[in-house]
């Protein structure tokens, strides 16, 4: 392939809405998107994901706001003179072209020699582990097969901003490990601008710079995969993605209060009304000597255990009913001999752990 | 070892139980096809190679190559079938992009309207075009007062006065099938095309033209055909002076009763009819085309 030596481009999205009736599809959405940043839309269904994709590529027409492209204003820019790659949720490829055909297309608009274009298209088919498909129609490929040639069709032209709306959902899971790892190459390797879209989040943590949290059309947070998972802003992000259990605690001057004992934690408790404890599973302790120095503990009742194979899951009430889960490794004596139902342990949550969060309703 | 083949004999009898009942529910429509297809175009095939003296002969496709009539009617017939056709797709082709862009109430609206000549009959509709478009006729009259030209222009009783009954006649035959293949295309395929870079123009004659050839070739086919047959509309619009193949059938029988001459005709229009099916769907890959199986 040839290397292009122009730059990627930063996005900037500038109070965005798109209402369809009474609905939101997007509200007031902003966002900033690094010149060469690998940017995740995570959401649930019908959040808006794919409509703010839309937006950028230009088949959208918002109601009102702001879109840039580098310093270029481009949100009544037609779609052909965008120069975005995008891949669609449903792969829209030609049914009446080969899958070279169709990978060539882009390459054809733009006068590229023949043998250039050729060339071009198997790297890009190879890139897809579609090497040698060339010649095949359309309706002769599965529909991973399909998912792979809309990819190739995306990159083969090089664009300087890559769109791709849940590209690899339709494959099995060791082929979308590979391609996630593929995906992520190939955008190191260009560079390109990236905004992908996915309903799995473990493909958002593996895959992304930062991740944007989208519910009914609003971006509930963005950060990147860790600071996501370790300081999510509100009680949505913190459920959405990995698991969590949530304690109602209150402020009582400048300490946070558990049921009636003060809690330690080492980051200050955000600005808000109402407080909640996100507590993750994997970052309890599970401790059966009673109380520990200098951590959190919690006293509570085992009212379930689930062997796991390489750890357990164990689900816990506490004097007041509220039920903590941990997740623990099956190590030591837990090997010998796990909790029983009914027995009485400590839970542990250091203060690193110990991660308070804007508990209103967002 | 052998392998267990249980139930064999059982499946093998069940296929054969559903062939015979698809073949049970086909058969009316098969005899149907047998008597009225099948025999009659036998019997027609034969008549034409009955001569005047009752006894085989190959004197009626002998005058049809002789006489310079016979040419100059085949010319004809193919000539206002070309033109029909032609027309038919500069109007319909526009016409359903048109309404296939519509909301979905308003374009079932619009069909309706396209449909509507057919719930009169083909004999009022020409006699209202001869109405219409006759010397002293409402086009002519308002065109006049209105000043868009000033002598009543011959629109009727020639080949102009048949295209546009023709046309008028065949449009609703090309719309359909081009409406339906333009509905069936993918709306993503189109932003597909334009996210890659090409103008609207480039997208619609890469991406949607390809995808809509098969309507648009199975509605051509449909219009050209009918025309070939076409009676009342040249007869009464033409004026005698557009002579088509039916209307030489017709006087070959009712002037001079001869059946021979009539059924050879037929047997021309109708072998003609079944080479140019031939060459199209040889010509016009269409499974290739459309990528098939859609
Ligand atoms: N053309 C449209 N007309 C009306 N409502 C629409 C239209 N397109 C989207 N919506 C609505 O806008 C909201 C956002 O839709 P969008 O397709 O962006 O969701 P999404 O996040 O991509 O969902 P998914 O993960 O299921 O693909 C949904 O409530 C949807 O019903
Ligand atoms: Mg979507």
């Amino acid at each position: 392939m040839t290397s292009r030596t122009n730059e990627a481009l930063p996005i900037s999205v500038r109070n965005v809405t798109k209402t369809y009736g009474p609905v939101h599809a997007l509200n007031d959405v902003s966002l900033e998107v690094r010149s060469g940043e690998f940017l995740t839309l995570l959401g649930p269904s019908g959040s808006g994901k794919t409509t703010l994709l839309m937006v950028l590529a230009g088949f959208t027409r918002p109601d009102c706001g702001s879109l840039k492209f580098g310093d270029r204003e481009v949100i009544r820019t037609p779609p052909h003179l965008r120069d975005v790659g995008m891949t669609f949720q449903s792969y829209a490829l030609f049914p009446h072209m080969t899958v070279a055909g169709n990978v060539g297309y882009p390459l054809k608009l733009r006068k590229v020699p023949k043998a250039e274009i050729a060339a071009r298209v198997e790297a890009a088919l190879d890139t897809v582990q579609l090497g040698g498909f060339g010649a095949r129609r359309i309706d002769q490929l599965s529909g991973g097969q399909r998912q792979r040639v809309a990819v190739a069709r995306a990159i083969v032209f090089e664009p300087r901003i890559l769109l791709m709306d849940e590209p690899l959902s339709a494959l099995d899971k060791k082929l979308r490990d590979q391609m996630q790892i593929e995906l992520r190459h190939l955008h190191e390797k260009l560079g390109m601008t990236t905004v992908y879209v996915t309903h799995d989040q473990r493909e958002a943590l593996t895959m992304s710079d930062r991740i944007a949290v989208v519910n009914h059309g609003r971006i509930m947070q963005l950060a990147t995969p860790r600071d996501l998972y370790e300081r999510p802003a509100n009680r949505f992000v913190a459920d959405f993605i990995g698991e969590s259990t949530f304690l109602p605690v209150s402020r009582q001057g400048d300490t946070v209060v558990f049921d009636g004992t003060p809690l330690m934690h080492d980051s200050p408790p955000p600005e808000a009304a109402s407080l909640l404890l996100m507590i993750r599973p994997e970052r309890v302790v599970l401790s059966r000597e009673g109380p520990r120095e200098g951590v959190n503990n919690f006293a509570a009742t085992a009212t379930e255990v689930v062997y796991q194979g390489d750890s357990f899951l164990l689900h816990a009430a506490l004097a007041d009913g509220a039920q903590i889960v941990l997740r623990g490794a099956m190590r030591g004596a837990n090997v010998t001999a796990l909790p029983a139902v009914g027995e009485a342990l400590t839970l542990c949550l250091a203060p690193e752990d110990t991660v308070l969060i804007d508990g209103g309703e967002a | 070892m052998e392998a267990v083949r249980t139930n064999e004999a059982g499946l093998r009898r069940d296929e054969w139980l559903e062939r015979l009942k698809l073949f049970g529910l086909g058969s009316p429509a098969i005899l149907l096809i047998l008597v009225i297809l099948v025999i009659p175009v036998g019997w027609l095939f034969y008549v034409s190679f009955i001569g005047a003296d009752g006894t085989f002969s190959l004197e009626n496709y002998e005058r049809m190559l002789k006489r310079k009539s016979y040419a100059r009617i085949f010319q004809t017939t193919f000539e206002v079938s070309f033109l029909t056709t032609g027309l038919c797709i500069l109007i319909g082709y526009p016409l359903a992009y048109f309404i296939a862009g519509l909301p979905n109430r308003i374009a079932n609206l619009c069909l309706i309207t396209v449909l509507l000549p057919f719930w009169t009959s083909l004999l009022v509709r020409t006699y209202a075009w001869l109405v219409l478009l006759q010397k002293r006729g409402l086009v002519n009259e308002w065109a006049i007062s209105l000043g868009l030209w000033d002598e009543p222009i011959k629109m009727v009783h020639n080949m102009t006065g048949t295209l546009i009954g023709m046309v008028h006649i065949m449009l609703p035959f090309l719309i359909l099938p081009v409406y339906g293949a333009m509905k069936a295309i993918d709306r993503d395929l189109m932003k597909a095309a334009s996210n890659l870079g090409a103008s609207p123009r480039r997208a619609f004659w890469t991406v949607f033209f390809p995808l809509t050839l098969p309507g648009l070739f199975a509605g051509s086919l449909m219009v050209f055909i009918l025309c070939l047959g076409f009676f009342v509309t040249p007869a009464v619009l033409g004026g005698g002076k557009v002579i088509m193949v039916s209307m030489k059938i017709v006087s070959n029988i009712e002037l001079f009763v001869n059946w021979g001459a009539a059924s050879a005709l037929g047997v021309v229009l109708l072998v003609s009819t079944m080479v140019i099916l031939w060459i199209a769907s040889r010509f016009l890959n269409l499974e290739k085309m459309t990528g098939g199986g859609h």
